[in-house]
């Protein structure tokens, strides 16, 4: 390893060296013992468990779910961190503080609120029910769980890109003869976009794990609204040691090749041409 | 206020009057979403929780169950925090101080946590340390007990909490530099005067910052918690498990009640929160003037 070390400034040793131990205990050998531990499955034996009709149902379940919330928001993340940025209007510090509320609250607290809220007697429950809409114990209720625990991350990466926009550019662009529409198609969208992406993809990842919130307003049917970290617990729980690594090594390859392909359209819009 | 920032604010003005109407529309929409999404979860939690009255939701929270699991919690954060807070500033330190080859993947590393599902985090701690996992023959020789027992609980809640101080110090610490570290150690200070009247107090709010984030996660983590715990009752249950129990038994008053006391400390961490922001702001600002 080369390295240039500053000369004055002492401790480079320790603190990488602490660094690396503190990471490896905690986070690297036990994720190790997981990948060594499915090793054991001969690739057949492993490609029958994660695709188990009930795994591949829980799959498309857990990243079509946390897909949808992620997309939308990408909608109200943009439109709230544009009305943070642009109007000052009363009440704006308080939506400005309380856009964080998901990642302070205990997300089991978010599940039986939004359970409480969206099941079939619940508060708006009721009026969909009224209307044939069943909300909660369907993968509608699934995606608004995952929509509010993932709220902050699209506000939050796009803001301070926003705030970094001068608003002159998009005068100036007004004053050429722009509409509002193109103003942000050509302007406001390009700008944005590398920062939208990494909220998407952190609502995403964050979405296809999430566990705490969903399992209260999910149902848990098997093949219907069963997501997948709730499958690897309902292996623990019957002892399958085996089924439950492979389930979670297939979900974290799946992540990491997502997140990749996301990181790598990043780059292309980053770099011009 | 100079006449340039003057005729900026003018013309800002005509701007804002010409879309007043996208405004008004974009401003509602907004109040729409924040009152909808944040707004009424808030206000069911605590209204369910008071629904018997404040007798019934203080028996709920002055429980013995309810009390152990709160002290559990306690106890959970206080020992996760500290250790991640001296891993912060130890990986912060040596990410932003230095250049090394291979710092982009230990940044990858350091978080790595934050994409990885917090029940795959407790199951990783069941196959080392459960009966039949890596160390469990020789756990079980020893009469050690980590998994379903409170030091499974701890490190489960260590690991889903790894990243946020190192995250929180790391772009601070790079934009500080070296220079003053760099006086203090040419003044004679030595490396631990230096850390503590040098650095310490140029990232202290930014490490306030990411405690507080640390905590709330912390004190809020479920599903690697749930994996590890064992769920007995009294014992190993932090207080959201407490509320899942609760919930499950149909004690719907109860489980609300001792949500509505995590609430309230979620709401007391906003405001932490804000208040360590502000602050870092204010220094960037000092230091931009400077």
């Amino acid at each position: 390893m080369s390295r240039r070390i500053s000369p004055v400034i002492p401790g480079f040793g320790l603190t990488l060296g602490y660094t690396l131990v503190y990471l490896s205990l905690i986070v690297l050998i036990p994720l190790a013992v997981m990948f060594i531990h499915a090793s054991q499955l001969s690739a057949v034996q492993f490609w029958n468990i994660v695709t188990a009709p009930r795994v591949l149902a829980a799959l498309k379940l857990s990243f079509g779910t946390a897909f949808c919330a992620a997309i939308i928001n990408g909608i109200i993340g943009t439109l709230l961190a544009w009305v943070l940025v642009r109007y000052t209007f009363p009440g704006r510090k308080i939506i400005d503080a309380m856009i964080d509320l998901p990642f302070a609250l205990p997300t089991a607290v978010a599940g039986i609120a939004l359970t409480a809220l969206y099941a079939p007697n619940g508060f708006i429950g009721q009026f969909a029910a009224d209307l044939g809409i069943k909300i909660a114990y369907t993968p509608f209720g699934i995606t608004l769980a995952l929509t509010f625990v993932t709220l902050p991350f699209v506000v939050r990466t796009v803001q301070p890109v926003l705030a970094d926009i001068p608003r002159e550019v998009e005068e100036a662009a007004a004053c050429l003869g722009a509409k509002p529409l193109q103003v942000f198609r050509y302007i406001l969208a390009p700008a944005l976009l590398p920062a939208w992406l990494t909220g998407f993809a952190l609502a995403f990842a964050r979405g296809v794990g999430e566990y705490g919130s969903v399992i209260f307003i999910a149902g848990n049917m098997p093949m219907k609204t069963e997501i997948l970290p709730l499958l690897i617990m309902v292996k623990l729980d019957q002892y399958d040691y085996t089924g439950a690594t492979a389930i979670g090594v297939m979900m974290l390859l799946v992540s990491f090749v997502l997140l990749l392909l996301i990181n790598l359209l990043q780059r292309r819009i980053e770099t011009p041409n | 206020m100079s006449d340039s920032s003057l005729i900026a604010a003018s013309s800002a003005n005509a701007a804002r009057r010409g879309s007043a109407v996208s405004r008004r529309i974009l401003i509602g929409l907004g109040w729409l979403v924040f009152a909808f999404f944040l707004l009424l979860p808030l206000v069911v939690v605590i209204g369910q929780g008071l629904s018997n009255g404040l007798g019934g939701f203080f028996a709920a929270i002055l429980e013995p169950d309810a009390l152990s699991a709160l002290k559990l919690t306690v106890f959970a954060v206080l020992i996760s925090v500290p250790l991640n807070v001296v891993f912060g500033v130890a990986a912060a330190w040596c990410v932003s101080k230095y250049s090394f080859r291979g710092k982009a993947i230990l940044v990858t590393l350091i978080d790595l946590p934050f994409s990885v599902s917090p029940v795959i985090a407790g199951l990783i701690y069941v196959l080392m340390f459960g009966a039949r996992g890596v160390f469990g023959p020789w756990l079980q020789d020893h009469d050690i007990q980590i998994v379903f027992a409170l030091p499974g609980i701890v490190l489960a809640t260590i690991f889903v909490t790894v990243p946020f101080v190192a995250r929180e110090l790391i772009p601070l610490m790079q934009e500080q530099g070296t220079q003053e570290e760099e006086a203090a150690r040419l003044l004679g200070a030595n490396g631990w005067q230096m850390f503590w009247h040098v650095t310490v107090p140029n990232i202290k709010w930014g490490l306030i910052y990411g405690v507080v984030l640390c905590t709330a996660r912390a004190m809020g983590e479920f599903g690697a918690v749930s994996v590890v715990s064992g769920h007995i009752r009294g014992v190993t249950n932090t207080l959201p498990l407490h509320v899942e129990i609760l919930y499950n038994e149909y004690n719907h008053v109860a489980a609300f009640a001792v949500a509505s006391l995590l609430l309230i400390l979620a709401l007391f961490i906003l405001l932490l929160k804000q208040w360590s922001e502000a602050r870092i702001s204010r220094l960037r600002k000092n230091a931009a003037e400077e």
